[in-house]
């Protein structure tokens, strides 16, 4: 298919992937999902609530259509993140897991030892591990040497809506992944998407932006619309910056 | 027998199988996850896999997340 991508073993077309939190209703949600052209959906391994068992939140979405990536936020511990995707796994019949080891209440922001911890363990278990990082390169390099099947870092802290604070360290990350490397948290408009992914990122994964902007139905397209803006150029291949202008008009046949 | 079911301590009948547990719970199996002192039991095990006095249970499914 033209310009897909494998995340292991599954191939996908969508380069955007959005989370299922923070909607103001499963109607919304529905068709933000549906509007944003997502094929992965993120989704949260929580505890059933015993005193209304009958509820599940998969009603509301299409699982024939979607990929449903499970993720293990809000673990601050390895054991808890390892735990918490082996039940994501036994739930949803998948293998695939967002792998989320947070150390800092206040920034969200990962904590990499007990990242890389888990990521060994869980990829030893035969997990397709999709790992949430710091844009840090040295760390993206030792969780695909771990076997991750992409490496995904923070353009900000979750939920920020920052855009890219460090595009740099992005292209020295993507200088040398062999695995896809995704954008993950921080995405706040459209433009933001459209930067990541004319840095020559694989894909996005955002929630907050969507979901909490006024209209997260149209903002869900707009996303869509980006990271699709954003993949054409990034392959168009843009021209340089340069300091002085450049006529786009013929210099020569002007009337005296 | 005292239980523990995500993080509350529940009466239950004595010698009851998971299965037997998730039906008075009213929790369907599909979508769901159970870990039983933190081991996950597998779904074709539910029938077979009896609670313990003192058991701790944790009983997931997907919630909306990023």
């Amino acid at each position: 298919m033209a310009d897909s991508f494998k995340i292991g073993t599954r191939e996908f077309t969508s380069r955007l992937m959005v989370g299922t939190g923070k909607y103001p209703s499963n109607e919304i949600m529905k068709k933000a999902l549906d509007a944003s052209g997502a094929e992965i959906v993120t989704v949260a391994v929580r505890r059933v609530n015993l005193d209304r068992t009958g509820e599940s939140m998969l009603d509301h979405i299409d699982a024939e259509r979607y990929t449903l990536l499970p993720n293990t936020a809000a673990c601050y511990t390895a054991d808890e993140a390892i735990r918490t995707a082996r039940l994501g796994r036994e739930a949803l019949e998948t293998d695939l897991v967002k792998l989320e080891v947070i150390g800092d209440q206040k920034t969200l922001f990962p904590d990499n030892e007990a990242l890389l911890e888990a990521a060994r363990v869980l990829v030893k278990e035969g997990f397709q591990v999709m790992p949430y990082t710091n844009d840090d390169p040295v760390m993206a390099k030792k969780l695909e040497e771990a076997g991750c099947v992409a490496v995904m870092p923070l353009a900000a802290p979750i939920g920020s809506g920052l855009g890219i604070r460090n595009p740099h360290n992005i292209m020295i990350i993507l200088e040398s992944a062999r695995v896809p490397v995704i954008v993950d948290a921080g995405v706040g408009t459209a433009s933001d998407a459209a930067a990541a992914m004319e840095l020559g990122c694989c894909g996005i994964l955002m929630n907050t932006g969507i979901a909490s902007a006024k209209d997260p139905v149209s903002m869900a397209r707009a996303m869509n619309l980006a990271v699709e803006a954003g993949r054409l150029a990034y392959l168009s291949g843009r021209i340089p910056r340069k300091l002085y202008g450049a006529a786009s008009s013929p210099l020569t046949g002007l009337i005296e | 027998m005292i239980i523990r079911i995500n993080g509350i301590e529940r009466e239950v009948e004595d010698g009851m199988t998971l299965k037997t547990l998730l039906d008075f719970l009213k929790i369907k199996t599909h979508g769901i996850a159970v870990e039983l002192n933190k081991e996950v039991v597998l779904k074709r095990l539910y029938a077979g896999t009896i609670i313990k006095e003192r058991d701790v249970l944790e009983i997931i499914r997907m919630a909306g997340g990023g």
